[in-house]
C-alpha cells in the first residue's frame, strides 16, 4: 500500500481520529448524513422516514422491556400484561407507548408511502428502493399482527382466528397449511409460542431491511417536490444543518401528537374486546382488526359470491369452485403485492403529480377509495358498507391496473421547471 | 397551482362529508344506547373523585363481591384510593385465604395481609355458574375497559332493570335489563334504593351507589390514570417548548437558503 493511499482522517478529535482510521465509520457518517447532498425544496411530507425510523428504535426500546415482564402462555398470557401494568414501574407507561406506538409507526408510514405514490419515488433509478419499502411495510404488518395476538385477548385470540383461517381457502393444502401454521389442530399454546418468537424477531429483520432501503436511497439520492433531478449545486443543501434541523422539528411536533394520545386518550385506538382474555367458546360479536389493518380488511370482505365453473363430463365429473373466500385472499395479499410492480406500470417520464393533472386526481381519488375502505372495513360487510367496500376495492385495483398504465402513455403532462432552484425561485416569486 | 391544490383536497374533503354521515346512520340500530353521563374522571385533566371511590368500594364490598372477584387488586393498592395502612390492615383481615403447605404439608386458611390479591367468592368457573343458575359473573377488575361505553354502561346496567315490554317473556331465572345484550340478564338487581347505608348514616339511592361503585370500578381498571396525566403535562409541556425551539432554530439555518 503506497503512502497516499492509507487512510488518515482529518477529525480533530483525537479517539474520533484514531477509530476512524482503522474503522471509517465517521468519515461514512460525515458523508451520508453530514455533506449527503440533499434537494433543497423538500416539503414536510419528506420527514416522515426520518420518523418512521424513531418509531421503530421506540418500538424496539420498549418492546424489550415488555418481554421482560411478559409470560408467553395462554393462561397467563393476558394477566402478566395487565399485571405489569398494574405492578411494574411505569409498566402501563411501556404497554401504552408500545401499543400507540405501534399506531403512530403506521400512521408515520403511511404517509411516507403516499408521499411516494404521489410524487412518483418510485420510478428509475428508485426501484429497488421502493421494492425494499413495500419489504418493510409488510415485515411491519405481519410484526404488528403477530405483536397484537400477544396479550391473548378475546380480539387478539379471533383476529388470529381469523387471519390465520384464510390461508385454508388455498385449494387442496389450504387445510394443512392452518394446522402448520397454529402448531396444532386449534389456536393454542404453539400458537402464541410462535407469534411470541417472531414478534421479537422480525422487527430486527426490519431494521436491516431499512439498511439496505437507506443504502439504496444514497446510490439514487433523494426525490424531491418537483420530480427531476438535482442538476447543479445551487439545487441542494448539506444535509446537515438544513435536515437534521428541519427533521428534529418534525418529530417534535409528531412526538407531540403521540404523546397527547399516549397520555390522554391511550384507548382511543382499541376495543373493549382486547381488554376480555381469550375465550375459544365466546365468539365476539364483531371481530376487526386495529385500524391500520381496516382498508385490507374491508378488500378481503367485499367478496361474497363463489364462483363456479362447471366442469362436467370433462376430466372430473365435477365443478372447480373459486370461493369468495379465495378470492378476498388473493384480493387482500394481492393489493399490496401490485405495490411492487408499481415502476414497471407507471411508466410515465414524469415523477410529480404537480405535473400529471390527471394523474393527480386519480392519486387523489385512491386516497379517498383507501379512507372509505378503512371505514367500511370497520362495520360489519352488509349493505351500504358492503356497496362501499366493493367500490373502494374497485377504484383500488383499477387505479393501479388501469388508470395508471394508461395515463403513463396518454397524459398530456404539464412542463417541468428547468431546474430545482428554478422552482424554489419561482414559488417565492408567486407568494 | 396553490388554487389547484385547495381545489382537490376540497373535493376529498366534501367527499368525506357527505359519506360519513351517510355511512353512521345506515349503521345504527334500534337498541338501547347507555346515556352518557358526565364523569370527574373522564375529562382531560380531571381526577378521581375519592370519597366516591371509597363508597364504590363499600358497595362492592356489601354487595358485588358476594358472586364478583377483582382478581388484578390487592388489599394494598386500596392505600390509593385514601384508606389508611391500618384501614387496610382491618379490611383485609376480614376475609380468610388459603396458604400453605406449611411444614407438616398441610394447607391451612389464615386472615388475609394487605399484599394478598382480593379474595374471590368462588373457587373457579364451575362453582361460579353453579351458585347463579348457570350465568357466569365476569371479574369485575377490568370490566370498565372490556365493555363497550365503559362507565355509561355500567351505570345503565345497574339502573336500568325494569319490567318487559308487553308481549316478551322472561326465562326462569333471568331479569330484564334495557342495556344488556338481548336484554335478559342471568344478575338479579344487586343494587336499590335504601341498600347501602353509607359511614355518613346516610342510606344511598339506587343512582348514588351505581355511580358509586361505577366509578370504583373505573379506577379498579385504569388506576395509574393519575399518576398518567401528571407525567403527560410535562412531557407535552417539554415537546412543545423542543418544538418551538427547534423551529427558530430552522428558520434561522434555513434563512441564508429561502
Ligand atoms: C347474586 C350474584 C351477583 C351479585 C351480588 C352481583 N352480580 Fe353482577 N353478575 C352476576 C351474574 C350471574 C352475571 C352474569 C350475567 C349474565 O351473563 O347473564 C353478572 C354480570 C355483571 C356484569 C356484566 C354485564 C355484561 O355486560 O356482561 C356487571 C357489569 C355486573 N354484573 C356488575 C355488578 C355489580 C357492580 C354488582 C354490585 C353492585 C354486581 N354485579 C352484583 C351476578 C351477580
Ligand atoms: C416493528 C416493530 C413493532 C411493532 C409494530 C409491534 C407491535 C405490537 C403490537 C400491536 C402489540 C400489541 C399491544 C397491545 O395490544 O397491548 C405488541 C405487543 C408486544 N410486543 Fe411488540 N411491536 C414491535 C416491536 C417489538 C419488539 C422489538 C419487541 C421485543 C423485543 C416487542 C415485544 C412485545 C411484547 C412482549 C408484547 C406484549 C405486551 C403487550 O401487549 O403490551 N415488540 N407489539
Amino acid at each position: 500500500m503506497t503512502a497516499s493511499k492509507k487512510p488518515k482522517s482529518d477529525f480533530k478529535n483525537p479517539v474520533v481520529k484514531w477509530v476512524d482510521e482503522r474503522l471509517p465509520i465517521f468519515t461514512m457518517m460525515e458523508k451520508e448524513y453530514g455533506a449527503y447532498p440533499t434537494p433543497k425544496n423538500f416539503n414536510y411530507l419528506w420527514n416522515f422516514g426520518a420518523i418512521a425510523m424513531v418509531m421503530l428504535m421506540l418500538m424496539i426500546a420498549t418492546g424489550i422491556f415488555l418481554a421482560m415482564n411478559y409470560t408467553p402462555h395462554i393462561d397467563m398470557a393476558f394477566n402478566s400484561v395487565e399485571r405489569m401494568t398494574r405492578d411494574v414501574n411505569y409498566g402501563w407507561l411501556l404497554r401504552y407507548l408500545h401499543m400507540n406506538g405501534a399506531s403512530f409507526f403506521f400512521i408515520a408510514v403511511y404517509i411516507h408511502i403516499y408521499r411516494g405514490l404521489y410524487y412518483g419515488s418510485y420510478k428509475k433509478p428508485r426501484e429497488l428502493l421502493w421494492i425494499f419499502g413495500v419489504l418493510i411495510f409488510l415485515l411491519m404488518m405481519a410484526t404488528a399482527f403477530m405483536g397484537y395476538a400477544l396479550p391473548w385477548s378475546q380480539m387478539s385470540g379471533w383476529g388470529v382466528n381469523v387471519i390465520t383461517n384464510l390461508f385454508s381457502a388455498i385449494p387442496f393444502v389450504g387445510d394443512s397449511i392452518v394446522t402448520w401454521l397454529w402448531g396444532g389442530p386449534a389456536v393454542g399454546n404453539p400458537t402464541l409460542n410462535r407469534f411470541y418468537a417472531l414478534h421479537y424477531l422480525l422487527p430486527f429483520v426490519i431494521f436491516a431491511v431499512i439498511f439496505l432501503h437507506v443504502w439504496a436511497l444514497h446510490i439514487s439520492g433523494s426525490g424531491n417536490p418537483t420530480g427531476i433531478e438535482p442538476k447543479t449545486e445551487k439545487d441542494t443543501v448539506p444535509f446537515h444543518p438544513y435536515y437534521t434541523i428541519k427533521d428534529t422539528f418534525g418529530l417534535g411536533v409528531f412526538m407531540f401528537i403521540f404523546m397527547a394520545v399516549v397520555f390522554y386518550a391511550p384507548l382511543a385506538l382499541t376495543h373493549s374486546d382486547h381488554f376480555k382474555q381469550f375465550d375459544s367458546m365466546v365468539t365476539p360479536e364483531h371481530i376487526v382488526p386495529e385500524w391500520y389493518f381496516l382498508p385490507f380488511y374491508a378488500i378481503l370482505k367485499s367478496f361474497t359470491s363463489d364462483i363456479t365453473i362447471p366442469l362436467t363430463g370433462y376430466m372430473f365429473d365435477n365443478a372447480l369452485v373459486f370461493t369468495a373466500k379465495l378470492q378476498g385472499v388473493i384480493a387482500m395479499f394481492g393489493s399490496i403485492l401490485i405495490l411492487f410492480v408499481l415502476p414497471w406500470l407507471d411508466t410515465s417520464p414524469v415523477r410529480s403529480a404537480r405535473y400529471r393533472p390527471l394523474y393527480r386526481i386519480s392519486v387523489y381519488l385512491l386516497l379517498l377509495s383507501m379512507i372509505v375502505l378503512g371505514y367500511a372495513g370497520s362495520q360489519p360487510a352488509e349493505g351500504l358498507m358492503l356497496t362501499l367496500s366493493r367500490l373502494g376495492t374497485g377504484y383500488y385495483f383499477m387505479h393501479f391496473i388501469v388508470i395508471v398504465p394508461f395515463l403513463s402513455k396518454h397524459e398530456k403532462t404539464l412542463p417541468v421547471p428547468k431546474s430545482i432552484n428554478d422552482s424554489v425561485i419561482q414559488a417565492k416569486g408567486s407568494k | 397551482m396553490i388554487n389547484l391544490y385547495q381545489k382537490y383536497f376540497a373535493i376529498v374533503l366534501t367527499a368525506l362529508f357527505v359519506f360519513t354521515p351517510v355511512a353512521v346512520f345506515a349503521s345504527s340500530d334500534n337498541s338501547h344506547h347507555p346515556m352518557a353521563q358526565s364523569w370527574p374522571h373522564k375529562e382531560t385533566f380531571g381526577t378521581y373523585d375519592k370519597p366516591s371511590l371509597q363508597r364504590g368500594f363499600q358497595v362492592y364490598r356489601e354487595v358485588c363481591a358476594g358472586c364478583h372477584s377483582m382478581n388484578l387488586l390487592s388489599y394494598r393498592n386500596l392505600a390509593e384510593i385514601g384508606f389508611t395502612a391500618d384501614e387496610i390492615k382491618a379490611i383485609a383481615a376480614e376475609d380468610n385465604v388459603m396458604d400453605g403447605p406449611n411444614d407438616e404439608g398441610e394447607m391451612f386458611e389464615r386472615p388475609a395481609r394487605p399484599s394478598d390479591r382480593f379474595k374471590a367468592p368462588f373457587e373457579n368457573e364451575a362453582q361460579a355458574r353453579f351458585g347463579n343458575n348457570g350465568a357466569y359473573p365476569p371479574d369485575l377488575s377490568l370490566l370498565v375497559k372490556a365493555r363497550h361505553g365503559g362507565e355509561d354502561y355500567i351505570f345503565a346496567l345497574l339502573t336500568g332493570y325494569d319490567t318487559p315490554p308487553a308481549g316478551e317473556t322472561v326465562r326462569d331465572g333471568m331479569y330484564w335489563n334495557k342495556y344488556f345484550k338481548g336484554n335478559q340478564i342471568g344478575m338479579a338487581p344487586p343494587l336499590s334504593s335504601g341498600l347501602i347505608t353509607y359511614s355518613n348514616g346516610k342510606s344511598a339511592s339506587l343512582e348514588q351507589s351505581a355511580r358509586d361503585i361505577t366509578q370504583f370500578l373505573a379506577w379498579a381498571s385504569e388506576p395509574n390514570m393519575e399518576e398518567r396525566k401528571k407525567m403527560g403535562l410535562k412531557v407535552l409541556l417539554f415537546l412543545l417548548v423542543f418544538s418551538v425551539i427547534a423551529y427558530t432554530a430552522k428558520r434561522r439555518i434555513w434563512a441564508k437558503i429561502h
